[in-house]
């Protein structure tokens, strides 16, 4: 499938310019946002609890169609930063992830009229949830890099050579720290990477505002109701005692490209980023063959035999064969029954300045982007 | 010489060992008031071997009793829980993702305090002691005493809720406090749920174990009790008392346990058939392999040291049906005798397909000899390959091993397998779990970050204190050895964060 089909897929799903989530689909937003997440992003899990209490407690969220922004409006972008350990122990609060707003509104003078989720993969695509459901402020149905990616200079704003500061970074006792300028999106990284550290490795951020027609033109539109719809039908498939996998391609109009067992797994920390590769051996169609997938927080190359078959930008997932749960790059292990998917990453990425902020290149592979949909 | 007891829902088991025979078994039904079931077999031994049983030197139990419990919630008591951590952590409170019904049953009062660590040791608050005595004398008016204390990176440091529990036995000496740091990992909201459930199972937990000490000490043996554990190592009876959440997972443990004793061999696949289920586990240097994942306990999720097991609808019972052909997973369970065409009933259960094929025989063969040799082997054939599959998918790597087969349903299993080099059907394999608890030794733990030590060094160190823990617990130091040793590189934390999980087990000290 070409890239301006799959525009037309999404735009004729096109949401209504607003509408209010129900707890069902934020359930369902926590599960696609995983799969989406292609091995990082972290789980979810403790962001979906904290808004089972918040609509227990009457809180909701309401969803903004991103066309439907006036040119000047002002939204937030958000997402929590740091290590996946520490969000094991320091567990996601609203109350906590709230605060760099209300300092970013300070900082700039005026109040937001949205926020958005800097990534829709993992756990930070439900973060911005938190935050809505406690100020009322609409959530804009996009975010920047349609996935999730390990740094600040991977998105489509960044891409878009768009404004990378203020910054705001907030802790959970009284320190506030705004990153009024950078001189770039990867120093912007750097000094907030510090910042996060010092405060004990985890940080509920504000990224620059973005206006509303930076929103609409420099953004990847549809995600949030993209991921929810991917998890109800991997729900549905779930109940009809359907493939779960086959759910997720036809959803996301994907690609299968392997089934198979995990053999071999090698995961090795080095300059801040979990890296490493895991083999797969096939199984029913695929017997004999072979897939290694290499990843950097996230899923970046997989090699059908030897051939690199499938690269960044376009998404890599290596899900569960039989629940089609997305499965951590910190959690692969062997044995593991595992399918392989592509899913077409967001256009702005295949542009050559997109491939140079996330093709193979900037992932230390020497390869040339080739994208899978233009193959099959 | 010891005896081992396994104490399932439906029967009592016990076998008497000396060195590495056995010297006898026997099988009695379990009992609503276990203790006497215990006594009974107990009984027998002493009246079928009465020297040998004065030579006793451990009685170990497995039991089912305290996970039965959180699963049926019957018999829990109301705790008080401690979080220290404030500001951090607050929307999700203590229980937040417990099903209601449990949560109600067992929360006594929930308070939170300011306190905790960093992942790297430095404080996260200073702890507010003030508010720690206020808390202790309120837990005290409100006539709870189970409490349980957690605080955020106590796996890393202790001392917050070293410190807490301190304040509370001043405040009343009486109090029973479990700290969350002797029950498990980081991930704050399941190691707190793991030490409220341990709390909630106080009363039941001591006056069980003093069931089984009655119930040895009127069998006229005189030996010490032990507890068997979810690692397949055991625990005295005076620890096993404050810590009956390490007991939930024994049966699998123990069968797997009693199946690398009775065949002599410590790295294999193991399947115990039964009735219903046929459970899959994988046995490493005699140890069964641990779960990696969360593991759910009557709908509460918990990160134990618990035997990574899967179970599928595979056993004795289980009924099939043709078109088109289905099965399991409905099994016809005890009432095999009933139901089973072989006795004459109505239900094809794979049983009888095994009468059919001549692997077993039972019952009344010519009640089956109307199924088809193809329809026999069709259904062989499925059910070989549900096996072959769930075996491999437990195996840890590519290289072929043996497989033990234990269980009341052995038969049922391939003679052959792929990835398997040898099928063992395991002699004794009906009392398997029995043995497993004689045979159980003791276990230390270490799992915890180091910082900025080479990878030599933190490992020596976290074997130390392993060792330490094992000793505390009971095992003769001459003996212990490591079984498992895994260090993880932390991404994102500066300062070569490495997290180290050591284990170490060892004999009994006699």
């Amino acid at each position: 499938m070409s890239a301006r089909e799959n525009k037309q897929s999404a735009s004729k799903n096109k949401p209504k310019a607003r509408r209010t989530l129900e707890i069902s689909d934020i359930e369902a937003l926590a599960l696609g946002a995983w799969i989406l997440g292609t091995g990082g992003g972290g789980d979810p899990y403790h962001k979906l609890l904290n808004m089972r209490e918040l609509y227990k407690n009457g809180h909701s969220v309401d969803l903004i169609d991103p066309m439907s922004l006036d040119d000047d409006a002002v939204v937030g972008v958000l997402s929590n930063m740091g290590a996946p350990l520490v969000g094991q122990e320091r567990l996601a609060d609203p109350h906590f992830a709230i605060k760099p707003v209300k300092m970013m509104e300070r900082y700039i003078g005026r109040k937001f009229d949205a926020v958005m989720a800097l990534e829709i993969g993992g756990g930070n695509g439900v973060h911005p949830m938190l935050v809505a459901a406690l100020s009322g402020y609409p959530v804009v149905d996009a975010d920047t890099m349609g996935r999730a990616y390990p740094e600040a200079q991977m998105t489509s704003v960044a891409v878009s050579r768009l404004q990378c500061f203020p910054l705001t970074l907030a802790d959970i006792r009284d320190n506030e720290i705004i990153i009024p300028r950078a001189a770039s999106w990867k120093w912007m990284e750097r000094i907030s990477r510090k910042v996060c550290t010092e405060i004990g490795s985890i940080a509920a951020t504000c990224k620059a505002p973005r206006s509303g027609r930076e929103v609409k033109d420099h953004t990847i539109h549809y995600t949030t109701t993209k991921a929810i719809e991917l998890g109800y039908a991997v729900q549905e498939a779930r109940r009809n005692h359907h493939d779960p996998v086959a759910a997720i391609i036809k959803a996301c109009s994907g690609h299968f490209l392997f089934e198979g067992k995990v053999v071999d797994v090698e995961r090795k920390a080095t300059e801040g980023f979990l890296r490493g590769k895991a083999l797969i051996q096939g199984l029913s169609n695929y017997a004999d063959q072979e897939f290694l997938v290499h990843f950097q927080n996230e899923f970046s190359v997989g090699y059908l035999n030897g051939d690199a078959i499938v690269m960044t930008p376009d998404l890599i997932c290596v899900l569960d064969t039989v629940s089609g749960d997305g499965i951590g790059t910190d959690v692969l292990r062997y044995g593991q029954r595992v399918s392989v998917l592509a899913l077409p990453g967001p256009e702005i990425f295949r542009t050559q300045a997109g491939l140079d902020a996330v093709g193979p290149r900037a992932f230390g592979f020497d390869l040339d982007y080739e994208c899978i949909f233009d193959k099959v | 010489m010891r005896i081992g007891i396994d104490v399932g829902g439906t029967n009592t088991d016990a076998v008497l060992i000396e060195g590495e025979d056995i010297i006898a078994s026997c099988k009695t039904a379990t009992t609503d008031e276990i203790n006497d079931g215990i006594e009974t077999a107990l009984k027998n031994l002493v009246t079928s071997h009465p020297a040998s049983c004065k030579k006793v030197e451990a009685v170990m139990i497995g039991t089912t009793h305290f996970v039965n419990a959180v699963v049926q919630r019957r018999h829990l008591n109301k705790v008080a829980t401690i979080r220290i951590g404030l500001p951090a952590s607050a929307s999700l409170y203590p229980m937040v993702d417990w099903p209601e019904d449990l949560r109600d049953l067992v929360n006594g009062d929930i308070y939170m305090v300011e306190g905790g660590h960093e992942y790297d040791g430095r404080p996260l608050m200073p702890l507010d002691e003030k508010e720690l005595h206020r808390i202790a004398q309120n837990i005290k008016k409100s006539g709870i005493s189970a409490v349980a204390i957690s605080s955020i990176f106590s796996p890393l440091t202790d001392a917050c809720e070293k410190r807490a529990e301190e304040i509370l036995l001043n405040e009343d000496p009486s109090f029973r406090i479990s700290v969350s740091n002797k029950f498990g990992r980081i991930g704050l909201l399941e190691r707190e749920s793991v030490t409220i459930l341990n709390a909630s199972l106080q009363d039941l937990s001591e006056s069980t174990v003093d069931a089984f000490e009655k119930a040895i000490k009127r069998s006229g043996i005189n030996a010490p009790l032990f507890i068997t554990q979810n690692d397949g190592t055991v625990t005295k009876s005076d620890i096993a008392r404050d810590t009956p959440v390490f007991a939930f997972a024994s049966g699998p443990t123990n069968s797997m346990r009693g199946a690398a004793f009775l065949s002599g061999i410590e790295n294999a696949m193991v399947v115990d058939i039964g009735g219903t289920t046929s459970d899959v586990g994988c046995i490493r240097n005699g140890y069964p392999r641990e779960a990696n994942n969360v593991v759910e306990i009557g709908g509460v999720r918990t990160l134990f040291r618990m035997p990574d097991v899967v179970s599928i609808g595979i056993g004795g019972g289980t009924i099939v049906k043709s078109d088109p052909l289905k099965i399991g997973p409905e099994s016809v369970g005890h009432r095999l005798q009933q139901k089973a065409r072989i006795f004459g009933g109505d239900q094809l259960t794979l049983t009888d397909i095994a009468v059919a094929s001549n692997d077993l025989e039972l019952g009344d063969p010519a009640l089956v000899s109307e199924i088809s040799k193809q329809k026999v082997s069709q259904i062989k054939e499925a059910v070989n390959t549900i096996l072959e599959q769930t075996v491999d998918s437990m195996k840890t790597d590519n290289a072929e091993i043996p497989l033990l087969v234990v269980g009341g349903g052995a038969m049922l299993c391939p003679k052959e397998m792929d990835g398997i080099s040898d099928v063992i059907n395991v002699m004794h394999a009906d009392v398997a779990n029995a043995v497993g608890a004689a045979m159980a030794q003791i276990s230390g733990e270490v799992d915890r970050v180091f910082n900025d030590m080479t990878r030599d060094d933190l490992l020596l160190e976290a074997t130390q204190i392993a060792t330490q823990r094992a000793m505390a617990a009971g095992a003769d130091e001459d003996t212990i050895r490591v079984v498992d040793m895994e260090d993880l590189p932390l991404a994102y934390i500066p300062g070569n964060a490495v997290r180290a999980r050591v284990r170490v087990v060892g004999d009994i000290t006699r």
